[in-house]
């Protein structure tokens, strides 16, 4: 066979997702994530003026309410603009009279304006996001390594759920590296991106437990057996990872600027589910077969 | 012709039929029925959450009494479907679709309305449970903006009590704590009527009597998060995000159709007949789509569509590694496909079950949608594709093989198989 040998190039893979992912947690530690008002608490205005307006008429405004450190952005559709109709602007959480007052104040200083979105978050809502996501993903992991334990054997099992950590980590660098805004939505998209990567690990994953029981005997070469079952099933990797990047990739180029942070997770999301079903989830499996002598002990599937 | 194969091309040529048929006349007002989250028509979404305080403490008796008051305020704005739910030990969220003043509501929403009369020494004579209505109303004869009062029984004996003792004296009505008004009592009121001045607008006047009517919180409520999408914004956000899905729709569509064709096509229309099905579904549970929610669609159509992916693989295996001919591929390539599908469904609903338990608001919204899609899409790939695809090949419409997806490329070969 002349085909690339996958799985014999194994470390190189695991080394080359351990540099993304340590860069990504250096980058983590020093910079941290840029979070939205959904984790920090605060208030969000989104404004559309009669006519186009500067950043410094905005921060002068708010000024008189010691907000002048908020960030004010323009959202105009070319990049170098110095003025826009639409503002949008991040302050610290306010009270509801105290918005009400900056509101009518820009009204008055700054022009008239419709409102887009205005959002106020308290600062305790934040954490509880990050505990309930964190304790629904390592529940659903256990379940899922108890299925897949049940259905397959634990090895497969605990590799699966170790390459959906992989995907989240490598997930969590990639918004730490270009400091997208990370908000609640941010968590679905991460549940979305484990729901995906464990179906399609689990597909390669019964492809090689089909080769065990039909093709397998005992003391074969095992990496020549995952090289197979990842080839027979690549095209279905390749072609079901096109699809759902089609709906993504077009959520990302035409859908609203809301979604934008939302589809870029999924595509870096589904990229790398794909990837580690392939690259890390099946060589791990290897590892750990050798691992725990897993030659010797026959499972049920393993025809002898 | 012979009548079995005359039969089989009949039965397809209709369920294709019906089926597009079916999916280009209701996939739009299906869309457009079910509700849509704020955050894609636009309105105001409020968080409340109780507290404790010495007066009293927070439990299930209070925050249904709560809930039940936001049901009488939020009503008399006069929305067309807002929803108030209790979420976890003591927040309850409010959705306003489409509502106009924001703000006005949310102040509303927020006041305890713990409505106060006291004497001149600061004794609480009357307190909101002395009520029997409230209502706003404009003084003919001075113009001014009032909120009429009218008290129980009880409560009418208590106001000719305080009115009588204090003639010439000032008594105060308060709301939350704040002085609404101090009028000079100049004479008893005995006929069980009081009226409230001072408002600024009728609209003011009119939410005060809407607080005041719907009684005073049992407990200290907070507003901890409120979140406004403007119309305009939201019908941006729902333009684009329908857009944006048609054509990644619309791209998967003919990804099949070139890969597979025939094959593709059945499973294109199986697609639609499940993109129907699941909206049908939501409808009919009456599900909110969010964002999140519409993220649980498109991942739900990739596995829809992996299903498919999966049959024809094995079809294509069977058909070109195993020699079987196209009948026989594609029974043993449905029967191969199946395990496959199963388990890697199984862990995914598994994963949207446990968001669904523990989840709250948007997530739950997205596990629904991810996990009843899923179910779905297994049942459309191993029953409706299953037939119809088998219609299809007894149906013989090409006699080419590669019409059916059976030919298109393979990355191994037998000899791939042995091990040794």
């Amino acid at each position: 066979m002349n085909k690339f040998n996958l799985a014999g190039h194994r470390n190189w893979f695991f080394l080359l997702s351990l540099l993304i992912i340590l860069s990504g947690l250096f980058c983590m530690v020093t910079r941290g994530f840029n979070f939205g008002i959904d984790f920090t608490g605060g208030t969000i205005i989104d404004l559309k003026f009669d006519h186009p307006v500067t950043i410094a008429e905005v921060r002068t405004s708010l000024a008189k309410y010691s907000l002048e450190g908020s960030t004010i952005q323009l959202s105009g559709t070319q990049s170098d603009v110095t003025a826009s109709e639409d503002v949008m602007i991040r302050a610290v959480d306010m009270e509801e009279n105290q918005r009400k007052e900056v509101m009518a104040a820009l009204q008055e200083d700054v022009g008239h304006y419709t409102v887009l979105r205005e959002e106020k978050v308290g600062a305790t809502i934040g954490g509880e996001l990050i505990t309930n996501a964190v304790l629904a993903l390592l529940v659903s992991w256990a379940l899922i390594i108890l299925y897949v334990a049940y259905r397959f054997e634990w090895r497969f099992g605990v590799s699966a759920v170790l390459a959906l950590v992989h995907d989240i980590l490598i997930v969590l660098s990639v918004f730490s590296l270009t400091q997208r805004q990370i908000d609640s939505s941010f968590v679905a998209a991460l549940l979305t991106i484990v729901g995906y990567s464990i179906n399609d690990t689990i597909v390669i994953f019964d492809r090689i437990r089909e080769n065990l029981k039909l093709h397998f005997r005992r003391g074969g070469d095992v990496d020549r057996l995952v090289n197979t079952s990842i080839f027979q099933t690549l095209t279905r990797s390749l072609y079901t990872v096109f699809t759902v990047l089609f709906t993504t990739f077009s959520l990302y180029f035409f859908g609203g600027d809301t979604t934008k942070d939302f589809a870029f997770a999924l595509l870096v999301g589904f990229s790398v589910g794909c990837y580690s079903s392939i690259f890390i989830a099946s060589p791990l499996w290897i590892v750990f077969r050798g691992l725990g002598g897993g030659k010797e002990h026959g499972k049920p599937e393993t025809a002898h | 012709m012979n009548p079995l194969r005359k039969d089989s091309l009949i039965k397809l040529i209709a369920c294709v039929f019906a089926i597009i048929g079916i999916f280009i006349a209701f996939i739009k007002p299906l869309a457009f029925s079910i509700r849509q989250g704020l955050d894609l028509q636009g309105g105001t979404h409020v968080v409340l959450e109780a507290e404790d305080t010495d007066i009293a403490k927070v439990n299930d008796d209070a925050m249904n009494r709560v809930i039940t008051i936001m049901e009488k305020r939020v009503n008399a704005l006069g929305l067309t479907e807002p929803i108030i739910q209790r979420e976890g030990e003591r927040r309850v969220i409010i959705e306003l679709p489409g509502v106009k003043d924001p703000d006005a509501a949310i102040q509303t929403i927020g006041k305890t309305a713990m409505l106060e009369f006291k004497d001149e020494e600061g004794n609480t004579v009357l307190t909101g449970t002395d009520l029997k209505d409230a209502q706003a109303a404009t003084n003919q004869q001075n113009g001014q903006n009032v909120v009429n009062l009218e008290f129980t029984e009880e409560g009418a004996k208590k106001f000719a009590d305080l009115t009588t003792k204090n003639v010439g004296r000032t008594i105060a009505i308060l709301l939350d704590g704040e002085v609404l008004t101090a009028p000079n009592v100049r004479e008893p009121i005995l006929g069980g009527k009081a009226e409230i001045s001072g408002q600024k607008t009728l609209e003011e006047a009119q939410n005060l009597a809407v607080v005041l009517r719907s009684g005073a919180l049992p407990v200290k409520v907070n507003i901890i998060e409120t979140r406004t999408v403007g119309p305009s914004l939201g019908q941006d956000s729902k333009d684009k995000s329908e857009f944006a899905f048609a054509v990644g729709i619309g791209a998967v569509l003919i990804f099949m159709l070139l890969f597979y064709r025939l094959s593709g096509f059945i499973a294109d229309v199986a697609l639609m007949a499940y993109t129907i099905m699941l909206l049908a579904l939501l409808y009919l549970l009456d599900a909110t789509l969010t964002l999140p929610g519409v993220a649980g669609i498109i991942l739900s159509i990739g596995m829809a569509v992996d299903a498919n992916v999966l049959i024809f693989e094995h079809f294509k295996e069977e058909y070109q590694i195993q020699g079987k001919t196209l009948r026989l591929a594609m029974d043993s390539g449905f029967k191969r496909a199946f395990t496959t599908i199963f388990d890697s469904n199984v862990t995914t609903i598994i994963a949207a079950g446990v968001l669904f338990f523990l989840g709250t608001g948007t997530i739950r919204g997205f596990a629904i949608t991810l996990g009843l899609g899923t179910i779905l899409s297994m049942f459309t790939a191993i029953t409706l594709s299953q037939y119809l695809l088998k219609l299809m090949i007894k149906a013989r419409i090409s006699e080419n093989p590669g019409s059916y997806g059976a030919t298109g490329f393979m990355l191994w070969k037998k000899e791939d198989l042995k091990h040794e």
